[in-house]
């Protein structure tokens, strides 16, 4: 799963797809954090030489749960000049984005200052790294688009932020975590959906984060393994919380991105919010459609990690009942869980659903190509 | 209409405790005089408030009181209503809300007293869970082997929200207790809200309250799987009651595919979780969270793999369903039959025998 056995050292189409991709989930990451300083205040560097950059978590540094392997990443991606896995745009190209006939890559960065405690220095750290992107990676390699990042705990600031990119070509989306401090339907979220309206970009919602609440309503699990399996249960209750709370209702040209929390589960969560939806709509009047239609008409998911059902046949019909026109390709490179565009899919596809699936649906949602 | 046939059983019902008064005479004089001295109220969960729509069936609904607080109503709406010949009493009290294990144990205690005196004696129709304090599971034990003598508790009831995840190893004297006993473990929606109930934080309203109780199954049921419930106690049946069920294929292969790649994480997980809940996991069929149409649920029904998941439930008196229309038409009359009678006698141990007396 986490080492590529594929010989790369010739670069060649991406495999049985013979298509050209589109991965709406790539990972770039630092050298050190020397990388964002640059863009940062002196004051900042010297903050965190003393302070950290402490979140809703105990560990001075590292995550909640000890990942399967360094990094949570693949063994073979750490680039030949050293640093960390995702840290070097050459070895992305030659590993990854070449050989795989990437058309369009969408940068994610975390542990990028999102979830810092501290509001302004959250903030700082988002700014140098929307400013690292463009520096280090998008200017450099033209398939690669960032990721406006902000402190979403102050909305208006990273609503500030957002502004600040509108119409940047360097930027396809604005990205968020589900795990906050509260819901991310909740109103204090809402100046961030108004300038993502504005600047015309989507909002991706990448699982993970650092919101303090446990991954389960019964408390802390044991293990890293149910902390994987649980950003499907963060992913579902983000996505309720933007329905129910009206976010769909009152932003009418939203887009949302759920990226990395699974998406097999979208049927089963619109048909239990429709059915709800049914019996208490006298609570949520904002509503002015069931559910589903806000769902159909504003969300979409990558696919990374591919679900695996076993006959593989089955996830045809989850893929029906979504619509095929949701779900992006996605790679999560360089991290353990890697899909490969050439085996993530082993489904007889209608030749049009499987490029829709790979390149066509990213290009419609970001307008791009 | 898929009609119910005989020997139905319906695993999920909900009489309710008419007021704390009820329970008073059950209680010992130092906890009356505590809950009289005190003024300690009702214990009712924002779970069901009293009035939302979900909470009864608008014909179930009475004009003062709570639903399904006497047994003459109870016998009318849903036993005789459905022509169940057993019906499950999982009673639904705010006791798991409680931070004092102390005063938990003793409002349980009086529970299931008058649940056996008040319910049980008098209706032969009638089983029900005991209702334990789950903040200790010292307590908890303690109250399971108090009951466990009389055959007529079937189970032991839980709240899937909880302070802690309920795989966790402090909870495994409940569970081997309850296989000891034969006691199926039923976990029902709710939570003691000790915690958030979401993921993510506090949501704004009961619709998502309702909403997330299914992601709340999926994670308690990732914990059971993952902290080796299933292997330390094997013959244990867990049952999810009021859980939805459409969610459970995609939790399993999200839930199969971290196991193969994070196994050595939990190396005591020797099957795959989808072979584990075919042999110890079973699901309420109310409320069925499923497509509109009956192709798209028989679809969902393969997704499942197993004819032997679902038992019937009405979830009476919260309001699923119209009517007399607990089963959805798309169901199989070879699959209704195994949800209706088959599967419920195969999950509860003690249902099995005593079925024979009542017949």
């Amino acid at each position: 799963m986490n080492v590529q056995l594929r010989e790369t050292a010739a670069i060649q189409p991406a495999g049985a797809s013979r298509l050209t991709v589109a991965d709406c989930d790539i990972h770039p990451a630092t050298r050190s954090e020397k990388d964002l300083h640059p863009w940062l205040e002196r004051r900042w560097i010297e903050h965190i030489a003393q302070f950290g950059k402490p979140g809703r978590l105990g560990w001075a540094t590292g995550p909640a749960y000890p990942k399967g392997q360094p990094n949570a990443s693949r063994r073979d991606a750490l680039p030949p000049e050293g640093g960390r896995q995702g840290s070097s745009l050459s070895f992305m190209q030659f590993q990854h984005l070449d050989p795989n006939n990437v058309e369009l890559g969408i940068l994610n960065p975390l542990g990028a200052g999102q979830g810092v405690q501290n509001p302004e220095l959250s903030a700082a750290l988002c700014h140098a790294t929307n400013e690292w992107q463009i520096a280090e990676w998008t200017s450099k390699d033209r398939r690669l688009k960032g990721s406006v990042m902000g402190n979403y705990e102050d909305a208006p600031s990273a609503a500030a932020e957002i502004r600040r990119y509108a119409g940047n070509p360097h930027f396809a989306q604005v990205l968020l975590l589900t795990r906050t401090a509260e819901p991310l339907g909740a109103r204090k979220y809402w100046p961030i959906y108004e300038a993502a309206c504005e600047a015309g970009l989507p909002v991706a919602i990448h699982a993970f984060g650092y919101g303090g609440s446990p991954i389960t309503t019964a408390g802390w699990p044991s293990y890293y393994i149910e902390e994987m399996v649980g950003h499907a249960q963060t992913s579902e209750a983000v996505v309720t919380s933007l329905v129910v709370e009206g976010v769909f209702a009152r932003f009418s040209t939203l887009k949302v991105i759920m990226v990395e929390g699974g998406f097999a589960w979208a049927p089963s969560l619109a048909w239990r919010l429709d059915k709800v939806w049914r019996r208490l709509k006298a609570e949520t009047p904002q509503l002015t459609r069931a559910p589903s239609e806000y769902i159909r008409d504003h969300v979409w998911w990558t696919s990374q990690p591919m679900e695996e059902p076993e006959p593989r046949a089955h996830l045809l019909d989850t893929m029906g009942w979504m619509g095929w026109d949701k779900l992006l390709f996605a790679t999560d490179y360089p991290h353990w869980d890697f899909d490969d565009p050439a085996t993530c899919l082993p489904l007889k596809l209608d030749e049009a659903d499987r490029r829709r699936f790979f390149l066509g649906n990213a290009r419609a949602v970001y307008g791009l190509g | 209409m898929t009609r119910l046939l005989p020997g139905t059983i319906d695993c999920d019902i909900h009489p309710s405790v008419p007021d704390l008064g009820a329970l008073l005479p059950y209680m010992d004089d130092h906890w009356r005089d505590m809950v009289i001295t005190r003024g300690v109220e009702e214990l009712h969960s924002i779970a069901y408030p009293l009035n939302s729509p979900l909470t009864c069936r608008p014909d179930w609904r009475k004009p003062a009181g709570r639903p399904a607080a006497d047994l003459a109503t109870v016998r009318r709406e849903a036993l005789d209503g459905f022509g169940t010949s057993i019906a499950i009493a999982n009673c639904l009290y705010g006791i798991q809300l409680f931070f004092s294990e102390d005063m938990a144990a003793a409002f349980a205690r009086a529970l299931n007293a008058w649940m056996a005196a008040e319910w049980l004696d008098r209706e032969p129709r009638l089983r029900a869970a005991i209702v334990v304090p789950s903040q200790s599971a010292e307590l908890a034990v303690a109250e399971i082997e108090r009951w466990a003598h009389d055959k007529r508790f079937v189970s032991v009831l839980l709240l899937v929200g909880g302070s802690r995840p309920l795989g966790k190893r402090e909870n495994w004297p409940i569970y081997a207790a309850a296989e000891r006993h034969g006691l199926a473990v039923s976990i029902h929606a709710g939570s003691n809200y000790h915690n958030p109930p979401t993921p993510v934080g506090w949501s704004s309203t009961h619709t998502e309250d309702y909403v997330n109780q299914a992601q709340s199954f999926q994670s308690a049921l990732t914990s059971l799987i993952c902290e080796g419930v299933f292997n330390k106690f094997p013959d244990l049946k867990v049952v999810l009651l009021e859980s939805g069920f459409t969610w459970l294929p995609a939790h399993l292969w999200r839930l199969t595919k971290f196991w193969r790649g994070l196994r050595m994480e939990i190396p005591w997980v020797d099957r795959a979780p989808a072979d584990i809940v075919r042999s110890n996991v079973r699901l309420s069929l109310q409320p069925v969270d499923g497509p509109p149409d009956a192709a798209s649920l028989n679809r969902l029904f393969e997704h499942l793999q197993s004819d032997e998941l679902l038992l019937f439930s009405t979830d009476y008196p919260h309001w699923q369903f119209d009517g007399t229309e607990a089963m959805p038409d798309a169901i199989s009359p070879a699959l209704a039959r195994r949800i209706m009678v088959d599967n419920p006698r195969a999950t509860y141990a003690r249902l099995g025998a005593l079925q024979e007396e009542v017949a």
